[in-house]
Order: C-alpha cells, then structure tokens, then sequence
C-alpha cells in the first residue's frame, strides 16, 4: 500500500515535469493556473476541512499576496526573489490581523464578519487608483528573465506548489496539526486538556493566509498581471466549492476539486457565456448527492470494499 | 448647526439606507429562524428590481404602474423562493450550515445568469411613480426629493409591520420558538418545516420589496446583487442577527457614516462603514443589541 503510492508520486511528478514537452502553450498555462488554484484550495482547507473555521473570504489574502508581489515589483528596483517573499508575507500577516478580530465571534459570525471585512480590503484597492491602479488592476508586470517564459513559469509554479504542498502536509501532520483538528472536533474539550484553541485558530489562519499569498504571487508569475476581481468574494466561494467538490476531508482533495472546476470553468466558457449557471447546477448537485466530495466519495467506496472483504475472510 | 447642505445630503443617504434596512432585516429574519447566511438574497432583490421593470413597462406610463410592480414583483420574488426552499433547502436544514451557504451561492449564480438570460445585461431605468415626483424645498429651502421623503416613511412602516408579525402573531411566536429550539418546537405538534418555509419567503419578500424600492432611484443592471449583499451582511452582523431593530440600527449606522465618509473623503467614503462595524464589534462581539441565538 505504502509502495503503491510512493510509486504514485513519482510517476505523477515525472508526468507533470514532462508535461511541457508535449503540451501546446494553452495547456501549459492551464496546468500552471490549475495547479496555484490547487495550493490556494489546499491552503484554504488548513482553516476549513482541518480548522474547522468559517473561512468565508479566503480570496483576500491571495489578492493581496499578488498585489503585494505585483506592486513590488513594480514600484520598487528590490530584487524580485524579495517581491515573491514580502508578497506572501503581507499575506499571512493580514491573515493574523483578521483573525485576531473575526476569531471571538462564533462559527457562522466569524464567516460573516470576515467576508464582510474582506470585502474591505477589495473596496480600497478598488478605488486606490494611484496605488493599486483601481478597477484596471496592474498589467504588463515585469517578470525577471528566468520566469517569463510559459515553460520557466511551469516549473516555477510547479516546484513552489510542490514545496508548498508538502509543507502544509507535514504542519497537518504535525502536534499543531493534530491540535488543530482535535479543536475542530471539540473546542470545549481541546480547552480543557490545556489547548489554547484562540492562538491555534489564529496561527492557523495566519499559516492559511501565508500559502495564499504564496499562490497569489504565482499568479503573478503565470498571467504577468493583478486585478480586484482577485479580491472579490465571488472567488472565494468557488474556492470553498473546489475544496467541497474534491472532499475536504481528503488531503488532495481541494486540489482535484481545484484542476475539475479550472478545467470546467476553460473548456465551458469556450461554448457559452454562462459559465456561472453551469457552476450553480454543479454545485447542487454536489452538495446533494456528493456531501463528502469526489475523493471523499471514492475513500468511502473503497473503505466498504475493503471492509466487506475482511467481514468475508 | 449643521449647514442645511450636508444636512440634506446625509438624509438622502438615509432614505437610500431604508431600501437597505429592508432587505437586511429579510436577511436577519431568515439568520435568526434558519440559519442561513442567504447569499442569494441579493439576487433576488435584482429580480425584484427587474420585475419592477417589466411590470412597470407592461403599465406603462399610468400612475397605476409603480403599484402593480410593488405588489407584483415581491409576489413574484417569494414564488421563486418558495420553490427554491420547498424543492431544495428544505432537505438541508439538518446538515451543515456551510451546505447552506454554498447552496445559497450556487442560487445566486444561477439566478444572476438567468436574469442576464431573460433581461439581457442593458442598463434598465425605472421611472419614479408620477405623484413622487418633483421636489419639496426642505432644509433651508434646498429641493429635497419626494421618492426619498417615501422612502423614508416606507422603512420604518415595514420594520413596525415585521414586529408585528414577529411578536404579536402566532407564526411568528412560533417562529421565535423554532429559532431558540426547532425540536421542542415539532415535538409539541407543530408543522416546523412549513414554518421556515413561510420565514424563509418573507424574507425573501422583503428582499424583493427593497428591489422594487431601489428601481426608480438606480440603473436596474446585473452585478447590483454583489455589492448589496455585502452591505446587507454588515448592517446584520452590527445590530445582531435575527433582531430586527438591530437591524434597523445598524441601518441608520451604516448610511450615517457613509454618508458622511462621503463628505469628508470621497475617494475612501465607502470604508467608513466597515470601520463602523469594528469599532462595534470590538467592543460588542455579537451586535448591538440582542441576537436571537
């Protein structure tokens, strides 16, 4: 079992890195845009699936860490290894700012709030037309050499996402992880053996923020450009439908939903203008008849085959 | 004093805040009893404001056609939330409340395009009804607009007629009732289902109703349910969920300060609100006054 999906790995990491090489440019890019939407799904689930928080405007803190990462580039002569670090930072330290206001309101409060002041954040950078640039957002974003390439910004998207990945793997797996989730299952319980479940939410979103920001600066790498639509709240729940379609019970889970509704979103809007009904029936749907995911449902089936046969034995 | 200009500009901001208030204690009632974040409920306050459209346009010119599209359009709005809740939400009550808010979401999507399918994405104008025409001189003798003076008479007389039907009738003691305890409440006989049914197209009603207000004062257009929602969200979570003078309140909060924001800082008048609501929830984390849960 743990061969199979050592083996698994390496043969998925071979396919990705081969990929540029057969692909045409259009597909290339996709995979790039599929797998940072994948890392912001993931990143989202930390709080989500394993936090147990309400975390209804995740999109903020990918926002910012691309205007970050945009405006650094831009308005500064900083090398740009600097711009893809402080970008990700503005990030996660938004993160801690609205967690420390949102985390004393309870489970539905906090979503509301949050999503309401993350619509804040949106508000100024729409109107902040000399420093955001507004409703144009910033084009044309000087890239350094190395990335400004479709191919070059594969593999950094790739290499960054993987990275990424694994450390959100190990923190899951982790005592914060494990501390985490047992918050989740029971706050009242987690208090009482001596959690500080405030600190644990709010390092958690700070950790979420983070990893946001990261995909956001990848963004910036892939597209060369920032706009406000990347702040607004219409996003942020589509990634909470990514992490619900893939299962966010399922590790992998957020990123499959991730590259099935990136995929979807491309190849429909290529017949139709729309998308966003297509989307909506998706959604029900999945929330009927799917409640646990894709990966989630298929963990359940093969968990019952594999049951079923021991019962036999 | 008060110079009669700004005066006069803060209160057409609160009559625009009425449309506000109404929508946002349909968004409360529906918090309070079901526990829904309505992320749909500005959608249908658009198909509010479309139907108005319609319906006035149907009418014509008449002074009868603004009245047919106050009855109608809210009709029409609480129809399609009543299938909406007999045909789908009403399977989820039991789940989680996160099932309902991206069920909600996924209403919104589907409602914002069909509403591009039918209406078409132009901007619409709804004219003002003939008798609120024209201006008054108030404030120092600056024309102050009569659609606004019943605007603001219209706000407080749907909050008065909510609280009755929230304290002094049957459906909605029992409402209140299911709110606090939804099992006590069917274990003594009662039909709870239906009950958040009737909530649930209420509020939807009012959403509808602020739609058909807001009509004559904007360009009707598609993505008017984006920024609305948001704003109704706030005006909730400031003056507690499910309280509909906490509503109200944070109503007239929200257009003070945005009105003023306005005045002092154009360019950022629009983040005075947000500032509002936490200054208030620092020092009050769940609203001004009393939630319901």
């Amino acid at each position: 079992m743990r061969k199979n999906t050592l083996l698994f790995l390496i043969a998925g990491i071979i396919l990705l890195l081969l990929f540029p090489v057969f692909l045409p440019r259009f597909y290339v890019y996709l995979l790039s845009i599929i797998l940072l939407y994948g890392l912001l799904a993931t990143s989202l689930n930390i709080v989500l699936g394993y936090g147990g928080i309400f975390q209804f405007h995740h999109a903020v803190f990918y926002g910012v860490g691309a205007y970050g990462t945009a405006l650094m580039l831009t308005k500064t002569a900083m090398p740009a290894i600097l711009a893809f670090i402080v970008g990700p930072l503005v990030a996660s330290a938004l993160g801690f700012i609205l967690g420390i206001i949102c985390i004393r309101l309870s489970k539905l409060y906090f979503g509301m709030l949050q999503i309401s002041l993350g619509s804040l954040v949106w508000a100024i950078v729409y109107r902040w037309y000399s420093f955001t640039g507004g409703d144009d957002g910033i084009h044309g974003i000087p890239i350094p050499e190395m990335l400004s390439s479709y191919i070059g910004a594969y593999y950094y998207t790739l290499i960054i996402t993987a990275v990424c990945i694994f450390l959100i793997f190990k923190i899951i797996n982790s005592p914060f992880g494990s501390a985490l989730q047992g918050i989740r299952d029971n706050p009242v319980r987690s208090e009482m053996i001596g959690i500080n479940v405030k600190r644990h939410q709010i390092l958690a979103l700070t950790i979420a923020g983070f990893f946001a920001g990261v995909a956001g600066s990848l963004f910036v790498v892939v597209d060369n450009t920032v706009f406000p639509d990347m702040l607004f709240w219409t996003l942020s729940l589509e990634i909470l439908i990514m992490c619900l379609l893939g299962g966010w019970f399922s590790f992998m889970g957020p990123m499959l939903g991730a590259g099935v509704i990136v995929a979807l979103r491309t190849f429909v809007s290529t017949y139709t203008v729309y998308w966003a009904l297509v989307l909506g029936v998706l959604m029900i749907f999945v929330i009927f008849f799917l409640p646990n995911g894709i990966l989630g449902y298929f963990e359940e089936r093969f968990k019952k085959v594999f049951m079923g046969s021991e019962i036999k034995e | 004093m008060i110079p009669p200009g700004i005066l006069s500009q803060i209160f057409v901001g609160l009559s625009r805040t009425t449309i506000l208030f109404i929508v946002a204690s349909g968004l409360s009632l529906i918090l309070g009893v079901l526990r829904i974040p309505n992320v749909a409920h500005g959608s249908l306050y658009m198909i509010g404001a479309f139907t108005a459209f319609t319906v006035t346009k149907i009418f014509g010119e008449g002074q009868a056609a603004f009245w047919m599209a106050l009855i109608i359009a809210p009709l029409f709005v609480a129809l399609i939330s009543l299938i909406a809740e007999r045909g789908m939400f009403q399977f989820l009550y039991e789940r989680e409340h996160l099932m309902l808010l991206l069920l909600t979401f996924a209403f919104s999507l589907v409602f914002g395009d069909l509403v591009k399918l039918v209406w078409g994405g132009e901007y619409k104008s709804v004219p003002v009804p003939a008798i609120f025409q024209g201006f008054v001189p108030l404030f120092g003798g600056l024309p102050f607009p009569i659609y606004n003076i019943f605007l603001l008479v219209a706000g407080p007389v749907v909050a008065v007629l909510l609280w009755l039907l929230t304290n002094k009738t049957k459906i909605g003691k029992i409402a209140r009732a299911a709110a606090v305890d939804r099992e006590m409440v069917g274990a003594v006989g009662i039909n709870v289902s239906w009950v958040f049914a009737i909530v649930f197209v209420i509020g939807c009603l009012l959403a509808g109703l602020g739609g058909v207000l807001v009509a004559p004062t904007v360009s009707v257009t598609l993505g008017m349910d984006h920024n609305l929602i948001i704003e109704a969200f706030l005006i909730v979570i400031m003056g507690g969920l499910g309280n509909i003078w906490g509503a109200m309140l944070g109503a007239l909060i929200f257009g003070i300060t945005q009105s003023l924001g306005i005045l002092v800082w154009p360019q950022f008048g629009i983040v005075f609100p947000y500032l509002a609501v936490v200054v208030v929830l620092l020092f009050r984390p769940t609203g001004l006054l009393k939630s319901t849960w």
